[in-house]
């Protein structure tokens, strides 16, 4: 694959550019829609609230490596890392699929310069845009309600796209595999799941022996990375966290690229 | 003469989801147990755990509380989301009501048929929950069986008025907006996660008038078995209220969208 | 017509080099082979066709000369480059006007040409600029702010047209232009067409309608099973493949059994088709004097000039139809 790299590599700055006219068009499409991104804002407020008044209130303190921490702080971050997910998979996968199958979209793009990999990096870079704009939102209520206690927590925006670039390269990639809708059950079925059991609710080490088990978890490495960042116990360990999902992110996206080249160029 | 038709409606719903749930039956089946497992016993630990806790919970374990609740949430999500993608579809992308209209069946048989195939939805989604209930030692009871019931009810008090407003939408643009701003807040607001005394006084009205919140009461009344025929009374009341109003709009919208 | 339509004239280095040549292309899917050793050329400014039945691999043949689809071997060269490395290069100087419409529906009409010019790294005001003249030209200018959805098939098949336009291509590949089209539809775009060859734009397209190929083509290849079996101007094939006359008659069916036997002694090639019967003569009108005095009852006659349908006929025994 070398010489393969040798001719794309002077067409890197070309490559990006051009896989920003995908954006441009989601940009058009959802310029009709923009109530439905604003009003996206209210969902991380609703969530926060929910857990501040209920489960603050009913469980109080829990206890993360010896020290006490406050619920509500200490689930908040990991509603963060898992909208980051959920937001990332849909949009790589239902609004792909469509474009995909139904809208026939990327049949018409490539038959203009663009390639493949560019229609990859076009959409994921779509849905981390998406992404940051919720991660925002989700950021100044984290704040407005007082549920985090570090300046770090200002870093949850890259490590929210972080998570967001390695779950829609993923989402992505599966998605060139769906026969069809029904295949979309399948979805929920990983998500639920993994919002549920990646150290979400309450810390690792309730999971006692089972602990590696969530650690297999790429949301667990979100979680942790952002609540460590809210709660402002930052270390080196994190740098860990950032691989993993750094990984994920490559692997998705050299998935998705060429399974797109093998669908769309026969 | 219309129960049959509506009963041929009914079958026509049933016939274009199974091939589509043939594969998805299993999947949905497991996730009341994941979602039990997570919330019912793991955050169950922390709660219990927690001072204070039993007494603002009625004396309940948190999985006990937590448990019936979800029998009425399922209901209502269930019903929503028949009542607005669904129908919009039959009304607008595939025409299949505009079709209907084309044959002798009138408009309020496709009304009597969607009331049938909600009622079936809801009590597959509600099933699935309730085998769990069944299945883990600490939520089983007797009570299970009146709470689905019920929890038909709250999804029906859910489909048939949502339906009938559905009916005069042109496009399913406001339906992120009702899941977002209406069933979303009700799914973590409505007493099904915590007593509805932890909100602030002032909201807590809300939650009276919405169907969900009465779900919630008679399913967790019947299966921890404190019900008083006073209450139930009162939150079968509602539920029958919303259900039967919005059948009757349904009547209304439907025969306007249908016959235009 | 706008200037700025007009297609950059070629350079005169390149002029005389085919646009397209591809020598023994191969397409293989799975088992089936859907091109079998096709060689061509197409030539700068010229129009040229692929003609044949639904299934004889012109669409195949089309996703390869629009690079989006390798050949299983052969080699095939476009503006002098090759598909398998530099797909990209040559699919920035050519427009693709695909078999069926595939505009973005979430898009408006004008929006559909602004974002496609924007894929060829076009400047936001230049794509503004080429999309209004290109709705002109394509006569939908009252259209730019509708939505695609409500449009006429023709109106989308126009509006395809036009996107294809938007990076003023050198070569215009258009598959099936115009099959599903009422006659009013087509004749419109067969006069878009024509103005764009006179700009000097060469078009590749494929048809399985005769008269369009008689109407529009240059120069032509008759495609069946994934191989050519005749090549040249629609004149020529007439000539060679075809006489200058058809004698078309209709007979009860009690007749048509034994027609065949009963026109031999006219030592004319003869043809019987379910629903009539064609004879190949340089005459038709005396023809029809003989086939009456053979004592055959005609229900109806037709004399015409023979066309591409009989040149397919001649060459691989069916109609067009079947």
């Amino acid at each position: 694959m070398s010489t393969g790299l040798l001719r794309i590599a002077p067409h890197i700055p070309l490559r990006v550019r051009r896989s920003t006219r995908l954006v441009e068009r989601s940009i058009m499409v959802y310029r009709r829609t923009w109530m439905i991104i604003v009003s996206g804002f209210f969902e991380p407020l609703f969530y926060l609230l929910s857990i501040r008044i209920g489960f603050g209130a009913l469980i109080g303190d829990v206890e993360v490596d010896g020290t006490l921490v406050d619920y509500a702080q200490f689930v908040a971050p990991a509603l963060m890392a898992s909208a980051a997910m959920n937001g990332a998979v849909y949009d790589s996968t239902m609004n792909i699929f469509h474009k995909l199958r139904n809208a026939k979209l990327y049949d018409t793009v490539l038959s203009t310069p663009l390639g493949p990999t560019e229609v990859a990096l076009g959409e994921i870079a779509w849905a981390l845009i998406r992404g940051l704009i919720y991660s925002t939102a989700f950021l100044v209520c984290l704040v407005a309600l007082g549920m985090t206690s570090s300046w770090w927590v200002v870093l949850t925006i890259p490590a929210c796209a972080l998570i967001g670039l390695a779950f829609s390269s993923f989402g992505m990639a599966i998605t060139t595999y769906m026969r069809g809708w029904n295949d979309f059950e399948f979805i929920p079925a990983a998500t639920l799941p993994m919002f549920l059991f990646s150290a979400t609710f309450y810390p690792l080490s309730s999971y006692g022996s089972y602990a590696w088990v969530v650690e297999l978890s790429p949301l667990y490495h979100g979680v942790a990375l952002i609540r460590a960042l809210s709660l402002g116990e930052v270390e080196w360990s994190m740098v860990g966290h950032v691989v993993v999902l750094g990984v994920v992110s490559v692997i998705g996206m050299r998935i998705a690229s060429r399974r797109l080249a093998t669908l769309l160029m026969t | 003469m219309t129960t049959p038709v509506a009963v041929r409606v009914w079958e026509g719903q049933i016939r274009t989801v199974w091939n589509a749930w043939r594969t998805s039956v299993a999947l949905s089946m497991t996730q009341p147990f994941i979602f039990l497992a997570g919330m019912g016993f793991g955050v169950g630990a922390l709660v219990d755990a927690g001072d204070g806790a039993q007494s603002s919970l009625g004396g309940l374990s948190y999985v006990q509380f937590l448990a019936p609740a979800l029998l009425a949430t399922t209901a209502m999500m269930a019903g929503a989301f028949e009542a607005m993608w669904p129908v919009h579809d039959g009304f607008y992308w595939r025409r299949t009501f505009e079709a209907v209209a084309a044959t002798p069946v009138s408009p309020r048989a496709v009304v009597n048929g969607l009331m049938l195939w909600w009622t079936t939805r809801v009590v597959v989604g509600v099933g699935g929950v309730a085998i769990a209930l069944v299945v883990m030692p600490s939520t089983r009871s007797w009570g299970i069986i009146p709470a689905v019931v019920v929890s038909v009810l709250c999804g029906l008090g859910f489909a048939a008025p949502i339906a009938s407003w559905t009916a005069t939408r042109t496009s399913d643009t406001p339906f992120a907006a009702l899941q977002r701003f209406v069933i979303t807040p009700l799914f973590l607001f409505g007493g099904a996660f915590y007593p509805l005394t932890a909100l602030p006084g002032a909201i807590r009205p809300v939650a009276w008038v919405t169907p969900l919140w009465h779900g919630v009461e008679l399913c967790r009344s019947f299966t921890v078995g404190n019900s008083s025929p006073y209450g139930v009374y009162v939150h079968l009341g509602v539920l029958l209220a919303w259900c039967v109003a919005g059948y009757l709009a349904c009547l209304v919208t439907f025969d306007r969208r249908i016959r235009r | 017509m706008p200037e700025t339509v007009l297609t950059q004239p070629a350079e005169t280095a390149t002029a005389t080099a085919p646009v397209v040549a591809a020598v023994d292309i191969r397409k293989q899917f799975g088992a089936f082979e859907a091109v079998r050793g096709v060689s061509f050329e197409v030539r700068r400014g010229e129009c040229f066709g692929f003609l044949g039945p639904n299934g004889a691999g012109k669409s195949s043949l089309m996703r390869m000369v629009s690079s989006v689809s390798p050949a299983t071997s052969g080699t095939m060269s476009i503006f002098g480059l090759d598909p398998r490395t530099s797909g990209s290069q040559i699919r920035a100087r050519m427009g693709v006007v695909p078999q069926t419409d595939n505009l973005d529906q979430e898009l408006t009409v004008e929006e559909n040409l602004l974002i496609y010019g924007r894929y060829f790294d076009l400047s936001r005001a230049e794509c503004r600029r080429r999309a209004k003249d290109l709705l002109d030209f394509v006569q939908l200018g009252d259209r730019a702010q509708s939505r695609v959805e409500p449009l006429s098939g023709g109106m989308k098949r126009r509006l395809t047209i036009a996107r294809s336009l938007m990076s003023k291509p050198e070569l215009l590949l258009l598959d099936e232009p115009t099959t599903g089209l009422d006659p009013q539809a087509r004749h419109v775009l067969w006069d878009r067409l024509y103005r764009l060859k006179e700009q000097g734009v060469t078009l590749v397209l494929t048809t399985h309608y005769m008269d369009e190929a008689e109407q529009l083509c240059d120069r032509l290849v008759v495609v069946d099973r994934g191989q050519i079996v005749a090549e040249g101007s629609p004149a020529q094939l007439i000539r060679e493949h075809a006489t200058r006359e058809v004698l078309e008659i209709r007979v009860a069916a009690s007749v048509v059994a034994g027609i065949e036997s009963a026109l031999s002694s006219l030592g004319l090639r003869t043809e019987v088709l379910p629903d009539r019967v064609l004879l190949y003569s340089n005459n038709g009108e005396q023809t029809l004097k003989d086939v009456h005095e053979l004592g055959i009852t005609t229900l109806s006659s037709l004399v015409r000039r023979s066309s591409l349908e009989d040149v397919f006929l001649r060459l691989t025994g069916r109609t067009l139809n079947d």
